[in-house]
């Protein structure tokens, strides 16, 4: 049953003014700060390194990006759903030890092990969304504690089982050879290899960012950072969204973990921390707001190629590789500023 | 529609009711022994003094809390919500103060939040944008709200034009009665007359309407039936014909304490 009120005389209806441009709407976009900065740094590298002009220096720059920048999709969704997630860098690791020490340990097909693997690092997810939404503790909080035991457990159970830190080399068990095709392959396009992350990062962006923009879920992941309560009173499922968020955070986990673990054959248990910073970097270079309820996951990838850009370019212009930090706080600063200028300007009234 | 609800008014079946209905927060007694009749086509005024428990009362009938005591009834049935989405079910919709809307997404957004219209298309079901777009400004610009864009963040509307947004939004999607938290509490005068004036209408259409307000002047311009809360309690239950204004100001503000109050504030004058 749908009721309408009674319409005003046509003629009392003014005409309706042109839409603002294209060109404006574009310009209010999360990214749009994100992408100024990645051309700028961009010319700027291009100018003081010349190896970073290089097709080949391509190819590195972007996949340093993909491996930030695929976990950096999920982290960016869970902000714009106004949650953090601290574990996010360790439960990489403990999905690629998961897999690795299970396999080996057990004498299992990696498949077995991978597949594991998965139902733990969404596990994990699930376990920290849902200690959010039924404490109502920070998730700053709540994961933090996640991040601490993640973080010993996967040094205490690697030295438990295998007497080292890192785990055994797994390259010569069954199903390596089709798990290292789908997780750390490369190709080669015109002379110029190109490493199989690249592309999982370029699907995930392309479909993280349809869902976000252009479905219901999306919809929802705005209005639930934006608005909790809102957004509840108005019929949607709020505890069920962010617990959907952190369980995404731990599907990417396992995807980076086994993209680590097929890479390289063996795992150092210490890795991971440090980079859930990374990830939320990233993000927040992207344009999403610490506050939730306002991003892209494309500007999660933009991001995440600022990242590759300063990381190898340094390398490239054979500067000292501590630079990097100070770089990244220039630009985190000037991100923030950016992107607040540019909400400003989305949200003028008017 | 109109010859229904005259039905429904005849048989006396409110479309919602509350009879003795009591709310304890722990050891807080929010209400105690309310009883309210929501009947189509009506407004339906909740005053009080901070804290009298107005919020409260519009919470158990929008599904937001459940009461202690005493029956919710709806179309004569007796029901507990277990969600704002149960309510919502039964067409009671409710535009609060404060979560009205979510101001960083755009008006078009807002507008569909939670009843949003998919198109079928595997795998995703993607977001039917341009319809919800165009029925969003047809439907704002029928109450006279005419927005440039609405791709707009909402956040870049004026109080009023938000609150009435959300208004729309309840009525378009069925909702029967309309529950309404203080909605001109922060509006100037004419943005307070553009939602009274919205609020006539959607009586007008023959939906039951309660409104919650601190103004017993906002309240006797629309109001058919008022109830004035007081410590939780209902002070006074009066019919428009039974109470004018005046009795109205002086229940609202206490009576006595307001002429007390009157005498004290002229002498210090002096
Ligand atoms: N969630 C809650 N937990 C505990 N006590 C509450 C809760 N919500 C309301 N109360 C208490 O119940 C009483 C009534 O509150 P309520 O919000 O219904 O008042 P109100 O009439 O809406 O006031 P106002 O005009 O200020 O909005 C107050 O004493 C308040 O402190
Ligand atoms: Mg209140």
């Amino acid at each position: 049953m749908s009721q309408t009120l009674e319409r005003p005389p046509e003629a009392a209806v003014p005409k309706r003014p042109a839409r603002p441009s294209l060109l404006y709407r574009a310009f209010v976009r999360p990214e749009t700060g994100s992408l100024v900065g990645a051309i700028a740094i961009l010319i700027f590298f291009a100018a003081v390194a010349p190896p970073f002009r290089q097709l080949t220096s391509a190819a590195t720059v972007l996949y340093a990006s993909s491996t930030i920048g695929i976990m950096a999709i999920a982290v960016a969704l869970l902000m714009i759903g106004g949650e953090f997630d601290l574990s996010a860098g360790v439960s990489v690791v403990t999905a690629a030890l998961t897999a690795s020490m299970l396999s080996y340990e057990l004498s299992l097909n990696l498949w077995v092990g991978t597949l594991v693997a998965l139902v733990v690092a969404l596990a994990i997810g699930w376990v920290n969304g849902y200690l959010v939404v039924r404490t109502g503790i920070p998730s700053f909080l709540v994961t933090l504690g996640t991040f601490l035991m993640l973080q010993g457990l996967n040094l205490a159970v690697t030295k438990m089982i295998t007497g080292t830190v890192a785990t055994r080399n797994i390259s010569d068990m069954d199903g390596y050879d089709s798990l290292r095709a789908v997780f750390a392959s490369q190709f080669t396009i015109g002379g110029v290899a190109i490493r199989v992350t690249v592309l999982w990062w370029l699907l995930f962006v392309a479909v993280s960012s349809y869902v976000l923009l252009r479905t219901r879920i999306g919809n929802w992941i705005l209005a639930v950072g934006g608005n909790a309560d809102s957004a509840r009173a108005v019929g949607v499922p709020v505890n069920k969204v962010k617990v959907g968020l952190f369980v995404t955070v731990g599907f990417l986990a396992w995807f980076t973990g086994m993209h680590l673990l097929y890479s390289f054959n063996t795992v150092q248990s210490g890795e991971g921390v440090g980079n859930e910073f990374r990830y939320i970097i990233a993000a927040v270079i992207g344009g999403a707001l610490l506050t939730g309820g306002y991003g892209s996951t494309i500007g999660s990838a933009i991001g995440a190629f600022i990242f590759g850009m300063t990381t190898q370019g340094i390398v490239y212009a054979g500067w000292d590789p501590d630079w990097f930090k100070f770089f990244l706080g220039i630009m985190l600063l000037l991100a923030t500023v950016t992107n607040l200028w540019v909400r400003r300007l989305a949200t003028r009234r008017g | 529609m109109a010859a229904m609800v005259d039905m429904a008014v005849d048989a006396g079946v409110p479309l919602v009711e509350m009879v003795d209905v009591g709310k304890s927060y722990g050891v807080i007694q929010a209400l105690r022994g309310v009883s309210l009749r929501v009947n189509a086509g009506e407004v339906t005024c909740v005053l009080g003094d901070n804290g009298a428990g107005k919020s409260t009362l519009i919470k158990i009938m929008s599904g937001l809390h459940q009461q202690s005591e005493g029956a919710l009834r709806v179309d004569g049935e007796e029901v507990r919500f277990g969600s704002p989405r149960e309510a919502l079910d039964r067409g009671i919709a409710t535009v609060y103060q404060d979560l009205a809307v979510v101001p960083l997404m755009e008006v078009w957004r807002n507008f569909f939040l939670g009843s949003e219209v998919r198109k079928r298309l595997w795998p995703f079901n993607p977001l039917d944008a341009e319809g919800m777009r165009r029925t969003a400004r047809a439907e704002l610009s029928k109450m006279g709200i005419e927005l440039d864009d609405v791709n707009q963040p909402i956040g870049t509307l004026s109080g009023g034009q938000r609150q009435c947004v959300a208004i729309a939004r309840a009525v378009y999607f069925g909702a029967r009665v309309l529950i309404l938290d203080e909605p001109t509490a922060a509006l100037g005068v004419k943005q307070s007359g553009v939602v009274l004036r919205y609020i006539a209408r959607a009586r007008d259409a023959g939906l039951g309407v309660v409104l919650i307000t601190h103004n017993p002047h906002h309240a006797y311009l629309v109001g058919d039936h008022f109830v004035v809360l007081k410590r939780g309690q209902m002070s006074l239950d009066g019919k428009r014909d039974e109470i004018t204004l005046d009795e109205l100001t002086q229940q609202m503000a206490g009576g006595d304490e307001l002429e007390a109050l009157t005498s004290e504030l002229r002498r210090a004058q002096v």
